[in-house]
């Protein structure tokens, strides 16, 4: 391997963005037919770095060399015609263009002044035989389930004759096996010639399909190693810069009384589609549910419905005992529920308002907050410097707009929020998505004491691992179904990633 | 466009158009008076049309144009004044006067919107801002250029306002010539053919108006410029990672929307009367919109809302004709005030979405930040 | 990654907010009046003597005060119901509408209420009654807006814009039939006058300045505490922020946004019924046209907050009772002011523009005050 060219060398790259210095003279390269993979907790820069590569952004010091020659890269025009592809983490497909009309976009094919798409649907198809990525061409792109779309992406790049392929992120939407057959897609491209960038936060992964590794840190590379000399342990040391335990510290808890009951419910998303199908499950106090799924398979609108946000269209939710099918989210809030959104910047904050305004916005409306419809700041005040020392949010002060803190800080002002109320249930959707390590262990730490405390936790979350390390049982959801609810110990992650990709449940 | 909204276009018309028969044929044979409301129809069409056109590129690549009355106003006003600067001071021709006049017009449009392309897309104000600046800017400049170049102090026109050169001709089609020989000495079918003609001879500006539709419905579905465009206005940040310039692509559809307000503007002042006056536009920039929505963002869709709001106010033209005899039972219809509700009532009914939900481009209204 | 010191005082951070606010209005209205003065230049007049004609006009006597304050208290209403629907999301365009509804009512009370009822009511029953009427009827009339916007997400700003036609058109079948007044002189659409117990009382003999006025800047210190105060406020402005927080907050965010669309309504219809009960005593077709506009102005360039409302609508009102007198020493045609209006707003609206003139660094996040079609 040593001997291949390099392909793509970036040296001394440095971009500032307004209060964070992203990338810190980062030199990385790529040769010819490797999977480089760029290991970094989220925040680290990788991201940073490729849309630099890919003309996204413009480096503030540094220059890049494409095949030993310095390139200009100041648009995604001069890296497509470098031979570079992305396939970013947030999917750039639009959803009401068929796959053909996609692939297209910004290098048409056209004949006597209108589109030819039969053409180019015929070259799609042609490039799908030739690498095993089937796709239909003349699909709307937007019913897909992530997996196609992820590989309607990778045909993206190769139409435009892609030679350095950046995935990012590109596991997080996948199961288990699927992210085996997008191994088996990457080794096919190396061996015809294609190198790989591979960004990634999981170590499993590089550690199973990457030539080199390369780990990244607040904005700066830490090294690079091959993956024969080093192992987990020591790539988690350098990707978080101190000893990090991969496990989360959970003692047996017996279960209590049944909290959370859920029996039969079906949710309409707003396009009025069934999302949602004859779903029942329990949660009892001092027990973690977990629901693994890929992203899209009902989850939101479960949860969504579960909290108030949406009504069911038929079936029953009760909390302890309390008829809550349809209820307000104000009611159920009441009723003894903790919510830990899914979109923390779209539900769960007011970015304009200050972290005590955040953190009384639930809770408003009644004593010591407000009295007789007039809000008392004094209680506001109090109550945010106190859940402010008690959940250790970094916060130059209370005033502070939530805008201005960090993601992790964002999220702890949620968590702060929603676990201080005396609560019976907590629902976390996605609590630790785009979150720093150090954020993810704290609020793991922090649903594992609620759950010892008695309180019945419903985890919602794409991350397999996260599902495996918190939950006592685990609930499998697959097009609005739950497919299958197993002991947490008693089940495997590849018996989980059957399910999640639709497997028939034999016997639980 | 589903059949939903286009049955309750189709049944909009037919009760207008019925409405006026009824009370009309005491008058006139209802051939007649059909083509006369649909002549009409067409006619008073022509500036929500090409309005709604102007909001279709506009929204399409991602920016919303609620600034089309402003810029239909002002376009109205530099395109007459024009004109008349042609005619009187440059000593050209009526004719050429106001060719040139509909190119001030057309110019004026695209200069305005290239204002709104500045705000909304460089210096991302919130866009429905952005349009209102536009709206109110429109009125300022209109009202004060139009009282301080006639009326102010060393006025070349002298404190009065000089005839305009005139309005564009129509353009007759020969169809009642054509048929001649085929009707042969049948009167009636003659009178017939000649009714029917009457619906054809259009004015240049409302024939272009329906080609217009046509074409850019063609682009915007068809054409390399129609991809780009809508990727811009559904998803910019993909456009930008194949390479698209989302900014250029954005200021382009902005300007071209904005040229088809200032045909719309032109319109008013050049094709139907040869006058101007402060708020001529009267709402129709923003019925315009109303149409763009109701026709779900497409050219095709949009034309067959704005005809529904020409055949309201083609049905109030009538009314003028038969109110001497309007039965006493439907007397309400002889007020005008009454009658001249229904284009804004509809408007209000189609925004609810009862009669089919539209949906915007994913992308509209929201600035792009890379 | 915190760079900039949080002043902890509040009154500290009260002054600092208020220099941050009111810099940019600042510099747009001086870019303007600028850039007016270049206009009045190129169309042969003398800017100097053109603005100092505006000042005496404005501020030069005691009468020439009372009529600014005259001018201004139908904008600080207009511009507070422009303002507190911006606060909660929403853009009313529709205040001319509501202005126009409420003072129909408001004039329909005073003038016809006692000939229904057959006896003469005392003031202070007949005349809170004739403002409460008009500003029910303007909430109303903004809250068919709001209940369509809350239920099937029709769109706040055609909608008002569409009942903007509607109530001129209905006030136009009103005033040219039913409420036309009678009396054998009158050829215009026009109520008759109300009765004197429907009237304000003067404030100073012989100025036309009333207690409307003095109400006037009540109500914005009522709505600056209404806004910040009150857990209504909060509600309304969480809406307004981020209307997916507040439904996962428990707030009812259709009811606030019928609501708000009301209470915006009502000072517009305030706004309509002040000037009939105070200055008018009728109402008159076409009187309220162009109200909506300057609302909007007026709310913008005081950055929707009570205080800043009450200074833009002093500026307006300023220009447009010295623009008589402006005309007056120069010929320059009154609509030169609505000129000028049009570009302070829209150096206010892209501040942007005023920003990159003037090299002045943003602060904090954009604040969003309307959002597309989606609803």
């Amino acid at each position: 391997m040593s001997e291949s060219k390099i392909v793509l060398e970036a040296k001394g790259i440095t971009k500032q963005f307004p209060g964070v210095l992203a990338n810190d003279n980062v030199n990385f390269d790529l040769r010819k037919g490797e999977i480089h993979a760029l290991l970094g907790e989220n925040g680290a820069g990788k991201s940073t770095l490729m849309n630099l590569l890919y003309g996204l952004h413009n480096p503030d010091k540094g220059e890049i060399s494409v095949n030993g020659k310095i390139a200009t890269i100041l648009s995604p025009k001069d890296s497509i015609a470098l031979g570079i592809g992305m396939v970013h983490q947030h999917f750039m497909l639009i959803p009401v263009f068929t796959v053909a009309e996609n692939v297209m976009l910004g290098d048409e094919t056209v004949k006597n002044g209108s589109l030819d798409r039969a053409t180019v649907a015929a070259k799609i198809t042609e490039i799908s035989k030739q690498y095993g990525l089937d796709v239909d061409p003349n699909a709307l792109v937007g019913p897909l389930p992530v997996g196609i779309q992820q590989r309607v992406e990778i045909v993206k790049t190769l139409y435009r004759n892609a030679e350095i392929v950046i995935l990012d992120e590109p596991t997080a939407v996948l199961t288990p096996q699927e992210a085996e057959d997008l191994f088996r897609i990457m080794r096919d491209l190396t061996a015809r010639g294609v190198s790989i960038i591979f960004i990634t936060h999981k170590l499993k992964e590089v550690l199973a399909i990457a030539d080199r590794i390369t780990v990244m840190r607040a904005g700066r590379v830490i090294n690079t190693v091959n993956p024969s000399e080093t192992d987990s342990a020591q790539l988690a040391n350098m990707m978080v810069g101190r000893q990090v335990i991969l496990t989360v510290d959970k003692k047996d808890h017996e279960a209590e009384q049944e909290i959370l009951k859920v029996e039969g419910i079906s949710v309409r998303d707003q396009r009025d589609l069934e999302t949602v199908h004859n779903v029942s499950f329990t949660v009892r106090g001092g027990e973690v549910l977990g629901i693994a799924g890929v992203q899209g398979n009902g989850q939101t609108e479960l949860s969504e419905a579960l909290t108030g946000l949406r009504s069911p269209t038929s079936g029953k939710v009760t909390i302890d005992g309390k008829d809550l099918t349809g209820k307000s989210p104000r009611v159920i809030t009441e009723a003894g529920l903790g919510h830990i959104p899914e979109d923390r910047q779209r539900h769960g904050l007011v970015l304009s308002y200050s972290v005590a305004d955040n953190m009384a916005l639930c809770d408003y409306y009644h004593a010591p907050f407000s009295s007789r419809g007039v809000i008392q700041p004094k209680a506001l005040d109090e109550n945010s410097r106190r859940l402010i020392s008690a959940f250790d949010v970094r916060t130059p002060s209370p005033f502070v707009n939530a805008g201005k803190l960090s993601g992790g800080n964002q999220q702890k002002v949620i968590v702060a929020r929603e676990l201080s109320r005396n609560v019976k249930l907590v629902i976390a959707n996605q609590p630790t998505r785009g979150l720093d390590v150090g954020s993810i262990e704290y609020i793991h730490g922090e649903i594992i004491k609620m759950r010892d405390r008695g309180v019945a936790v419903l985890l919602i979350s794409a991350e397999l691992d996260e599902i495996m390390a918190l939950s006592d049982r685990i609930a499998v959801m697959y097009r609005g179904q739950i497919v299958a609810i197993v002991d947490a110990k008693k089940t495997t992650r590849e018996q989980l990633g059957l399910w999640m990709a639709g497997a028939q449940v034999q016997a639980a | 466009m589903d059949w939903k909204r286009f049955s309750f276009i189709a049944l909009i018309i037919t009760v207008l158009f019925g409405v006026v028969v009824m009370i009309g044929q005491v008058k006139q044979p209802p051939l007649l008076i059909i083509t006369s409301m649909l002549a009409t129809t067409i006619a008073v069409a022509t500036p929500l049309t090409l309005g709604a056109l102007s909001g279709v590129f506009c929204e399409r690549a991602g920016v919303v144009n609620i600034g089309i009355e402003g810029m239909m106003l002002t376009a109205a006003f530099f395109g007459w004044l024009g004109g008349i600067y042609m005619y009187h001071i440059f000593g050209f021709t009526p004719a050429v006067s106001i060719t040139l006049g509909v190119f001030f017009a057309i110019l004026t449009g695209g200069l305005m919107s290239l204002l709104h392309a500045v705000l909304s897309i460089t210096f991302k104000v919130d866009q429905i801002i952005g349009g209102t600046v536009i709206n109110i800017l429109a009125v300022g400049l209109t009202g004060f250029l139009n009282r301080q170049l006639f009326f102010g102090k060393g006025s070349v026109f002298g404190g009065s306002v000089p005839g305009s050169p005139g309005v564009l001709p129509t353009i007759h089609v020969p169809l009642t010539e054509l048929f001649t020989s085929i009707c042969g000495s049948s009167a009636a079918c003659l009178q017939n053919v000649q009714a029917i003609n009457r619906v054809f001879d259009q004015k240049p500006i409302a024939i272009s108006a329906i080609l217009l539709v046509f074409l850019s419905h063609y682009i915007l579905f068809n054409t390399r410029w129609g991809l780009r465009t809508r990727a811009v206005g559904e998803h910019p940040k993909a456009a930008d990672t194949v390479g698209i310039n989302v900014v250029k692509m954005r200021y382009a559809n902005v300007i071209i929307g904005g040229m088809f307000a200032g045909l719309a503007g032109a319109y008013f002042t050049i094709e139907s009367v040869p006058s101007f006056e402060p708020l001529l536009t009267n709402g129709r920039g923003f019925i315009s919109l109303a149409a763009m929505i109701f026709g779900n963002w497409t050219p095709i869709g949009a034309w067959a809302a704005a005809l529904v709001f020409g055949a309201s106010q083609a049905m109030l033209i009538n009314m003028q004709i038969y109110r001497d005899v309007i039965p006493p039972a439907w007397s309400f219809l002889q007020e005008s005030y009454i009658v001249g509700l229904t284009p804004y009532i509809l408007t209000m009914i189609i925004l609810t979405g009862i009669i089919g939900k539209t949906t915007p481009p994913a992308a509209d209204g929201v600035p792009y930040e890379k | 990654m915190q760079s900039e010191k949080q002043s902890n005082s509040p009154i500290k951070r009260l002054l600092q907010s208020i220099s941050d606010a009111s810099l940019v209005p600042f510099l747009a209205i001086l870019t303007a009046v600028v850039i007016g003065g270049i206009i009045i230049k190129l169309v042969g007049g003398d800017p100097f003597l053109a603005y100092k004609g505006l000042l005496q006009g404005a501020f030069g006597s005691k009468k020439a005060l009372s009529e600014t304050a005259v001018w201004a208290t139908p904008y600080i209403f207009a511009g507070l119901a422009v303002a507190l629907a911006f606060k909660g999301g929403l853009f009313n365009i529709g205040a001319e509408g509501q202005l126009a509804v409420g003072a129909v009512f408001s004039a329909l009370i005073g003038y016809a209420l006692p000939e229904w009822l057959g006896f003469d009511l005392p003031i202070y029953i007949h005349l809170p009654l004739a403002i409460f009427v008009g500003m029910l009827t303007g909430g109303i009339w903004a809250g068919i807006v709001g209940a369509l916007k809350a239920y099937t997400g029709g769109h706040e700003v055609i909608n008002t814009i569409m009942m903007n036609y509607i109530a001129l058109n209905t006030t136009s079948f009103l005033l040219n039939g039913i409420m036309k007044d009678r009396s054998p002189t009158n050829v215009i659409a026009r109520t008759p006058l109300i009765a004197e117990s429907a009237r304000m009382p003067e404030i100073f003999d012989g100025l036309r300045i009333h207690w409307g006025f003095v109400l006037a800047l009540l109500v914005a210190f009522l709505i600056w505490w209404l806004l910040n105060k009150t857990t209504l406020g909060f509600e309304i402005r969480t809406v307004g922020l981020n209307p997916d927080a507040a439904q996962y907050a428990g707030i009812n965010v259709k009811r606030t946004i019928i609501l708000t669309m009301m209470l915006s309504g009502a000072l517009a219809g305030l706004a309509g019924s002040i000037e009939v009960t105070g200055l008018n005593y009728r109402h008159e077709l076409g009187f309220s046209i162009g109200y909506g506009y300057d609302a909007i102005a007026i709310a913008l360039l005081g950055k929707s907050h009570p205080l800043g409302i009450v200074l833009a609508a002093f500026l307006f009102a300023a220009m447009r009772n010295g623009a008589t007198r402006m005309q007056f020493l120069t010929q320059l045609p009154v609509d030169l002011i609505s000129m000028i209006q049009a570009l302070i707003l829209l150096f206010v609206a892209a501040d942007a523009i005023i920003r990159y003139i003037y090299r002045i660094k943003s602060k904090g996040e954009r604040v969003v005050l309307t959002r597309g079609w989606g609803g």
